[in-house]
Parts: C-alpha cells; sequence; structure tokens
C-alpha cells in the first residue's frame, strides 16, 4: 500500500507522453533548418537555370520578376554548343583532370600505405606534415609556383596545369587513404606476410581492394578539385586554347565590356554537370570513405 | 614438420620495457604446445616472434635446425590463425585458402586439390563460394584453420583462435582443433589466456608470467604438481586456496595450523619433505575438489573440518561452497546432494594427499 502512494508522489508519470511530442520536435526543426540550406545552396543554380533559359533581351528587361521565365528558350544551350571554344575548354578540363586523378591516386595511395603500414622513422612527422601543406592556400601557392612553372617553361600550357594541380589534391587524398588504411586490421597484412605477400602484392592483393571505398572517394574528390580549380588556370594560362572549363567561359563569352549573361549560365550549368553526375552515382562510397577512419579503429 | 627452439629470447621496447625476460623452450616435431598465462605475460609476443612479426630484442629462433631471427616471416614456412580471423574480406573463402598458395605459385590443379582437402576435413565445402561476411564466427574460425593446412606449414601458430566465440562454440571448436592436429600432426604453438583450453587441448603447457616461463610440462604434472604459487592458483578452476597456516611438529608427525584453531594433520608420506621447514609460516594450498563432503568412503589421508559458508553455487552436477576464514576465500567443492545453508555449520573432509605447502617469501611450492 505505501509502495503504491510513494509511486503517485512525484508525478513524473504525467510527462510519459512527451516522448512523442520531443521526437515530432526534433523532427520538425530539422525539416526546418534543412529547408533553409537547401534554399541558400539551391538558390544560385537555380537563377542560373532560370537565366540560361532566358533570351538576352529578356536578361536586360530589369521589370518584372527576374525568378521567372517568361519565353523559355534553349538557343543559349545551341550557341554555346556550337562554339567550338566551348568544346576545346570542356577537352582541356577533361584532359587535365583525368591526368591530375591519375596522377593524385598512384601518388596519394603509395604514400597513404608507406606512412600508415610501414612504421619507419618519421613516418608520423611526415604524416602530419602531408596534412599540413593542405592547409597553405592556392591563393598563395600560386606565387612561388609561378616562378617554378615558368622556370620549367609551362606556362600557358595544360601541362603546367597538370604538374601543379596535385599541390591541391594529393596532401587531402593522401590523409583520407592514411585513415582508411589505418581501419584496415593489422592482422589483414600480417597474415598476407605470413601467407607470402611482399609489400607491393600486399598493396594491390589487399589492401587496394579492401579500400575501394576510400580510393573511390579521394578519386571524387580530386576530380571535383581539379575540375573546379579556378586560382591557378587564372594565373598561368593566357591563350584560349589552354584554357580549361572554370576560367574559359568567364573570359570568352565576353564581348568587348558585353556580358552574354544567358551563354555564361549554359556554359557554366553544363560545365557544373559531370561532377553532379559523379556525386549522384558514388555518393555513398564518399560518405563511407570519409567516415571510415573517424568511426573504426 | 618441424621442432621450434627458443633460447634466452628478450623482447624488449623502447623505453626499456621488456615484454619477454630470456626465455629457453624446446618444442618437439609433431608436439602440440600451449602457451598460457594472464594478459600481459608476453605469451603472444613469444608467438609473434615465432612467426616473425615481431624483432627479437636478442636471443635465438631456430624452426627445423635453422636460425630465423632474421628471415621473413613469409619464408619461415610458417602458417598462423588469429584471433579475428584476418580473412581477406574481398575474397571467397576458397580464394582466401587458396591466396598463400597461389603467391608461392603452385600449379592451379594442386591448389584446387589441397583447398578442397582442407575444405572436407573442416567440414567448409558447402561454403568455399561465399565471402566472409556471409560466415557465423565458428565458420570464420575454420576458414582461417582451413587457410593454414592448406599450406602444410612446418608450424601452426594460433594467437588466442576461440577468444572471439561464445561459450558453446568454442567447446565445440576446441574439439575440432584438437581433431584436426590428430589428423595432420603438424607441430603447432597455442596462445590462449584460457586455463581450461590449454590443459585440454596440449601435449606440454608452457605458464608464463611477467615474461618469464613459470613451469613446463604435461597438463596432468602441472595440475598435480605445480611449481610454483602463480601456477598452483592458474591450472584449475575454480582455483587452488591458498590458506596462511604454521608447520608444527606434533610428536613424530607434521601438522599445520590453520586459523580459528583448525589443525590439520599432515600424511606420513609428506614428512621428510617438509620436515625442514617446521616451525615455519607457509600456505597451505589445496583445491576446492579436494575439499568435499564428509562421506564415509575412501577416508585415506583426509582430516574432518567444520567450516560456516557464506555463499553457496549450485552448479548441477557439482555445488561450489565458499567459506571466509580469517579473511581469507575457502571454496569447496560439494555433492549437489549435500545440503547445506548459509551460515549453518557444514562438516567437510580435506584430501592431504592432495595437498600443498607454499613458501610465502619466494612463492615456490615447498
Amino acid at each position: 500500500m505505501s509502495a503504491t502512494t510513494n509511486r503517485d508522489l512525484p508525478g513524473i508519470y504525467h510527462k510519459a507522453g512527451s516522448l512523442r511530442a520531443e521526437r515530432r520536435w526534433a523532427l520538425w526543426s530539422a525539416y526546418a533548418s534543412l529547408s533553409v540550406a537547401a534554399l541558400i545552396f539551391l538558390a544560385p543554380p537555380f537563377y542560373m537555370l532560370i537565366t540560361s533559359l532566358k533570351t538576352s533581351g529578356e536578361i536586360a528587361n530589369m521589370s518584372g520578376n527576374p525568378w521567372i521565365v517568361r519565353e523559355p528558350t534553349l538557343e543559349n544551350y545551341w550557341a554555346i554548343l556550337e562554339n567550338p571554344l566551348f568544346l576545346k575548354f570542356f577537352v582541356n578540363s577533361a584532359i587535365v583532370t583525368a591526368c591530375v586523378v591519375a596522377l593524385t591516386m598512384v601518388i596519394s595511395v603509395l604514400a597513404a600505405f608507406a606512412l600508415a603500414r610501414m612504421r619507419f622513422w618519421g613516418s608520423q612527422v611526415l604524416a602530419t606534415g602531408v596534412f599540413l601543406t593542405y592547409l597553405v592556400p592556392d591563393t598563395l601557392l600560386f606565387i612561388p609556383l609561378y616562378q617554378i612553372v615558368g622556370g620549367l617553361g609551362l606556362l600557358n600550357s595544360v601541362w603546367g596545369l597538370i604538374l601543379v594541380y596535385p599541390t591541391l589534391t594529393v596532401p587531402f587524398c593522401t590523409w583520407i587513404m592514411i585513415g582508411y588504411f589505418a581501419s584496415i586490421p593489422k592482422e589483414l597484412d600480417e597474415a598476407a606476410l605470413i601467407d607470402g605477400a611482399t609489400w607491393p602484392q600486399m598493396l594491390i592483393k589487399i589492401f587496394i581492394p579492401v579500400a575501394l571505398p576510400g580510393i573511390i572517394a579521394a578519386t571524387i574528390f580530386a576530380f571535383t578539385v581539379s575540375w573546379a580549380a579556378f586560382v591557378y588556370p587564372t594565373a598561368f594560362v593566357t591563350t584560349p586554347d589552354q584554357m580549361p572549363l572554370t576560367i574559359g567561359v568567364v573570359s570568352q563569352l565576353v564581348r568587348a565590356d558585353t556580358f552574354a549573361w544567358g551563354q555564361i549560365m549554359a556554359g557554366a550549368l553544363m560545365a557544373a554537370l559531370p561532377p553532379v553526375i559523379i556525386y549522384a552515382f558514388l555518393m555513398d562510397y564518399y560518405i563511407a570513405g570519409l567516415t571510415a577512419g573517424a568511426t573504426k579503429g | 614438420m618441424a621442432q621450434v627452439s627458443l633460447r634466452k629470447i628478450v623482447k624488449a621496447y623502447e623505453g626499456g620495457v621488456q615484454a619477454v625476460k630470456g626465455i629457453d623452450l624446446e618444442i618437439a616435431d609433431h608436439e602440440f604446445v600451449v602457451l598460457v598465462g594472464p594478459s600481459g605475460c608476453g605469451k603472444s609476443t613469444t608467438l609473434r616472434m615465432i612467426a616473425g612479426l615481431e624483432e627479437i630484442t636478442s636471443g635465438d629462433i631456430a624452426i627445423g635446425g635453422t636460425v630465423v631471427n632474421d628471415i621473413p616471416p613469409r619464408d619461415r614456412d610458417i602458417a598462423m590463425v588469429f584471433q579475428n580471423y584476418a580473412l581477406y574480406p574481398h575474397m571467397s573463402v576458397y580464394d582466401n585458402m587458396a591466396f598463400g598458395l597461389m603467391l608461392r605459385k603452385f600449379p592451379k590443379a594442386e591448389i584446387d586439390r589441397r583447398v578442397k582437402e582442407a575444405a572436407r576435413i573442416l567440414d567448409i565445402t558447402p561454403l568455399l563460394d561465399r565471402k566472409p561476411k556471409a560466415l557465423s564466427g565458428g565458420q570464420r574460425q575454420r576458414v582461417a584453420m582451413g587457410r593454414a593446412i592448406v599450406r602444410d606449414p612446418k608450424v601452426f601458430l594460433f594467437d588466442e583462435p576461440l577468444s572471439n566465440l561464445d561459450a558453446k562454440l568454442r567447446v565445440q571448436m576446441r574439439t575440432e582443433i584438437k581433431k584436426v592436429h590428430q589428423t595432420v600432426n603438424t607441430t603447432t604453438v597455442y596462445v590462449t589466456h584460457d586455463q581450461v583450453e590449454a590443459m585440454t587441448l596440449a601435449d606440454r603447457v608452457v605458464v608464463m608470467n611477467h615474461g618469464i616461463i613459470e613451469q613446463v610440462g604435461p597438463p596432468q604434472e602441472l595440475y598435480h604438481n605445480p611449481a610454483t604459487k602463480f601456477v598452483a592458483g592458474f591450472i584449475g578452476s575454480p582455483s587452488m586456496n591458498f590458506i596462511p597456516a604454521k608447520l608444527e611438529q606434533a610428536s613424530g608427525a607434521l601438522r599445520l595450523q590453520l586459523p580459528h584453531d583448525i589443525v590439520l594433520d599432515v600424511p606420513a608420506s609428506r614428512t621428510a619433505r617438509y620436515q625442514p621447514h617446521v616451525g615455519k609460516n607457509v600456505l597451505f594450498g589445496i583445491r576446492p575438489e579436494h575439499l568435499t563432503d564428509d562421506k564415509p568412503t575412501d577416508k585415506n589421508n583426509t582430516v574432518p573440518l567444520t567450516l560456516k559458508p557464506e555463499v553457496i553455487e549450485p552448479m548441477g552436477m557439482e555445488t561450489l561452497v565458499h567459506f571466509k576464514l580469517d579473511g581469507t576465500e575457502v571454496s569447496a567443492r560439494l555433492d549437489p546432494a549435500t545440503p547445506a545453508s548459509v551460515g549453518a555449520p557444514l562438516s567437510l573432509i580435506a584430501h592431504m594427499d592432495q595437498m600443498h605447502l607454499i613458501d610465502p617469501t619466494s612463492d615456490k611450492v615447498l
């Protein structure tokens, strides 16, 4: 009897139904903040899309709501696709990005394997050093790099870009791969060593297949960075035939001081398409790769 | 097939911490040796040095008569089974087992023959196409063993292979490992912290503690004639009781004076052995299974005593009873039919022919 009265006293049971309410609140606030974030991030590309579908006349017309297209047209897209320069930019971007991604992955997988697994004197310091170089912004680096690229006679050439972009991609990719390799149990390489594998065999037959999600994540990162690089090509490339998309679209589609906004927006949207497609397909790998080192061993 | 010799093996880490302090051990061809001890005793380090996964600070390791100190693991002709199985997650069971042979460039037909033979021995033939993540813990452990068997190495090394399995599966796999050893008969070094595993599997057990070998011997010898207090306490479950006592002379015979004025007569067969220690404080060691209920049968060399149980644990096939004797925990093993209740005096007998005396200063068994 006394137990029953005691249970009635604190009155906590009145609150028992609030769990569902709390969950509902959490959901609502999550949706609200996500909507705000989505609005902020999607507004610029949406505005690009709207503008690319307008005629030059409609863009110049300041009356009315700029977020609405009155006479949608694809003429900007046709104009840009028929522009041989745009295709040249696209090819340049593709060549630079393909070479940079390949170069980056070879360097960073080898470096990360050595730093994560082969215990040698100074490997810890070196691993930290690799990451620190990532913290130096390209807006600072391009000044000394200009001297180096100039000295090598590679100014105004896609090959110069292929040489300098890895300064942006290699440190971070190495860091991702160190994290990923570190999450692979040590016993796996020991088993491979005992099974008779040499270090290169261990890398190729065990580490690379097991770390594939991490490698894909690093590849996506390298792709995005080199596809979107702006500072280096601005500094190192001067003639249209060597320009990648990022600077080509904004510098070459300007006639005297007239901005062909519709074409610029159409070009920018098409230029942004490859990374979007890649992200859409490989998003899961990207997230898994980035978080692997953080959550495991 | 080969013998393994460890001579004055030392493993010291940076900062001077010694994990293994100069051990000597000879393992015969075909022998199954178990290294057992608490965590941090150096048993795994020793095994890893045999495998070549840890460098030796000083001393020599020989496999089949060849000193292997500077030979990399792949050239030592050993196979190892790890605690977490260490299966290659991206390969099928078949490829996991075949991997070592493929690296050694065995002909395809020979690889196939060996993998299928090992799969048959381990009863995993239906699993050959599966990936490790589609296997249960016990199946993974079998695959890990299969990977070792196909290599037909000189020595098998097992590093706590059953620790990740649940209790029932552990017992089952223990039998399995013993069966496999009886079939392939390869020299085996097996590391565990579980003394039951050590006792059941080993031809010889090596008890390690703090980086040294406390005692080496067949399981029964370690059980009946432990050399030190550590071995006496480590081997056997529940572990041996150690009760402070004084060894006294009483008209031609010896007797032990225990707390609470309990006096136990030492059997005549031990008189000569213990005579030099008369008058000293000693530890009286007796296993719970030798402290049993007072039944009329087989009363040779037993002495009666009465204690009050503090905790009673019925196990089904036996009942464990725990007492306190002047602050010392004492356990006894009773017939489950014996009526016992907490606090009520209980008559017991001590089988004194199974007693041990330990010098409390040196921890050596007298």
